[in-house]
């Protein structure tokens, strides 16, 4: 139970630091609806509902991209990072209250988003709903954890698209499979399944990422 | 001993393929398959090689194995892209497009090139030293668990990429065609364990001589 | 309580110190000397659990919630005041009657007037004193404190050998100028 008190800790001192510093949330914002319009305009006009659905996933996953590059920033600065690995809280802890953070702004951002979406594009139905909560799971367990790689490096943000894409090639092909394929079940199993192999190694190797 | 084994499999490999092999009336570039199949699982072999050498760095903190590990994975990205060459080459010769998204091999292979050489970035970002050997070891085990993972996400693309497969993956192969097989794959393997080797060694003697100058600065 | 035998750490092919022997009783008053350079602040982040030794054996008989670090850094979030920074550490080490223990230990550090202003607009010598309320905040059984003179003032300085003064807890201090310190020392360390 303390592992989850300390990870709601972490979490709550991430969603502190925004409302404080109001940076990352509205720039996602932005960033989301200003894509879907660049999509009305790359998008030619018979282009069906269909491939409107497949960019709705390139919005969720640069945005994702644009909130993370700065998920480790504050721990950077003044080496709070060692602090909170000093404290007696799992070093994967850490990990999954970022995550969890990660995971709050991006469902805001979505929450902007998704309606935007249904207005200028087309309607979305539960299956969409439900493969964009799932992704998002695997996105932020992904994304943390491979931005506090990124962040230890000297190229820090540039490195994090680049380690970070390849691994979200599976959830695009399970979030557009289940907006777009008659029996989605298939695609909502497999989301869940790369989030429970991803999340389980990212809680078991956090450690190593964040010692040496 | 590898690199004689290794020129004499090589060697019983080509002449096999080019001489022995009975010829596919269907698929003239068939003979590609012979190559381009082996290259593949042995560039599965190294990253598999490089991952278990990556749990040995984080598990028993063997940093020696950090160097092993590498030298696996960067043979394992050459392999790779000797893979999606061979690969697109059957493709022209077979089917007259440079590249084809309905072959699940290629395209595997694609996601796992670039996640390798995403591999590299990380590596080349960062101090030598545990640090570096932590993270390159994290992210190759993040590999083992990305391929099978792909591998299902690129076969259930297939229902709204290219919903009709109109390639074969691989042809049916008769005694004497897995035979042929066998040796690329077993030649295959032993080329990896040479350049393995040769590479493994030069980064040890790089290391020994910058620790002497280092001793003697 | 602490014991290390032959104790090595390199980064890459750099390396930091060799061949370390250091036993710490409890309640001893350890000064690591040496210049810049000479792997002070290392062999404080081994002691502290950040880093794993190269080759040697290390060990340190304290969980880590009873271990207080002083760094370079104060180890704070900038856009947090000091109070909640505090809290925050407080709950992961789990402090009971944290609010108390807070404001006790703002006030004994002079901080307790710009306890909730946002950490940004302090002072190297307040960040340093706030990085002190957060080492001693669970009231450590080991104290590895790394220079921790060097950013304070006079007043801080003051405080400081006060609370050394006053604590019972076992101290391995980095410093370069070890005359202050001399008098409390029970054992040396000097890395080269």
């Amino acid at each position: 139970m303390r592992y989850f008190t300390d990870v709601a800790t972490l979490a709550r001192k991430d969603l502190l630091l925004e409302v404080r510093a109001r940076d990352t949330l509205p720039a996602m914002l932005l960033f989301v609806v200003a894509a879907l319009v660049v999509f009305h305009f790359a998008l030619p006009s018979e282009a069906g509902d269909v491939a409107g659905l497949g960019l709705l996933w390139v919005a969720i996953v640069f945005t994702a991209l644009l909130g993370l590059s700065r998920a480790w920033v504050a721990e950077r600065e003044q080496g709070v990072q060692d602090g909170l690995v000093l404290s007696p809280a799992d070093r994967s802890a850490i990990w999954l209250g970022k995550a969890l953070s990660s995971l709050a702004f991006l469902l805001l951002a979505e929450a902007i988003a998704l309606p935007a979406f249904w207005i200028f594009f087309t309607g979305l139905d539960a299956a969409t709903i439900a493969g964009v909560l799932l992704a998002d799971i695997g996105i932020c367990a992904v994304g943390a954890f491979v931005a506090a790689m990124s962040t230890a490096t000297r190229a820090r943000e540039l490195l994090l698209p680049v380690l970070f894409l390849p691994l979200a090639i599976p959830l695009v092909v399970g979030g557009v499979g289940a907006s777009v394929v008659d029996g989605p079940g298939r695609y909502l199993a497999f989301l869940a399944l790369y989030d429970a192999l991803f999340a389980t190694i990212c809680w078991a190797s956090f450690e190593y990422v964040v010692t040496e | 001993m590898l690199p004689p084994l290794a020129v004499v499999l090589f060697a019983t490999a080509i002449s096999l393929i080019f001489f022995w092999v009975p010829e596919d009336a269907e698929d003239p570039a068939q003979r590609i398959f012979y190559f381009h199949v082996p290259i593949a699982l042995t560039s599965y072999a190294c990253f598999g090689w490089g991952a278990w050498k990556a749990l040995r760095v984080l598990w028993k903190r063997d940093h020696r194995a950090d160097v092993e590990s590498y030298v696996a994975i960067h043979q394992g990205t050459i392999f790779g892209a000797l893979t999606l060459v061979t690969g697109s080459l059957w493709a022209r010769a077979t089917w007259g497009h440079w590249w084809l998204w309905s072959s699940r091999q290629l395209v595997l292979f694609l996601v796992l090139f670039l996640f390798y050489c995403a591999y590299f970035m990380l590596r080349f970002s960062v101090e030598p030293g545990p640090r570096r050997a932590n993270l390159s070891a994290v992210y190759a085990l993040f590999g083992v668990v990305l391929t099978p993972v792909s591998f299902l996400a690129i076969r259930l693309a297939e229902d709204f990429i290219h919903p009709t497969v109109f390639t074969r993956d691989g042809p049916q192969m008769t005694g004497s065609m897995f035979a042929a097989f066998c040796v690329s794959l077993a030649a295959m393997l032993t080329l990896f364990a040479t350049f393995y080797s040769i590479e493994l060694a030069g980064k040890r003697i790089d290391a020994q001589i910058r620790e002497l100058r280092e001793a003697l600065s | 309580m602490i014991h290390a035998r032959g104790l090595t750490k390199r980064y890459g092919e750099k390396r930091v110190f060799a061949g370390i022997e250091l036993d710490v009783a409890v309640g001893d008053f350890t000064l690591v000397t040496g210049a810049n350079g000479s792997g002070k602040t290392t062999l404080l982040r081994l002691l502290a659990g950040l880093a794993a030794p190269s080759a040697g054996t290390l060990r340190v008989d304290a969980e880590r919630e009873r271990v207080g670090y002083v760094a370079h850094e104060p180890l704070v979030y900038r856009e947090l005041s000091a109070r909640e920074n505090l809290w925050l550490y407080a709950r992961l080490y789990r402090v009971p009657e944290a609010g108390e223990r807070i404001g006790m230990l703002l006030e004994r550090f002079g901080l307790w007037d710009v306890r909730d202003e946002r950490v940004s607009s302090y002072s190297r010598g307040m960040l340093q004193r706030l990085a002190l309320c957060r080492a001693l905040l669970h009231e450590p059984d080991l104290l590895l404190l790394d220079e921790p003179h060097s950013a304070l003032d006079a007043e801080g300085s003051e405080l400081l050998d006060a609370e050394l003064d006053g604590s019972r807890a076992t101290f391995v201090v980095a410093t370069h100028t070890p005359e202050r310190l001399a008098a409390r020392a029970t054992a040396r360390l000097a890395l080269q």
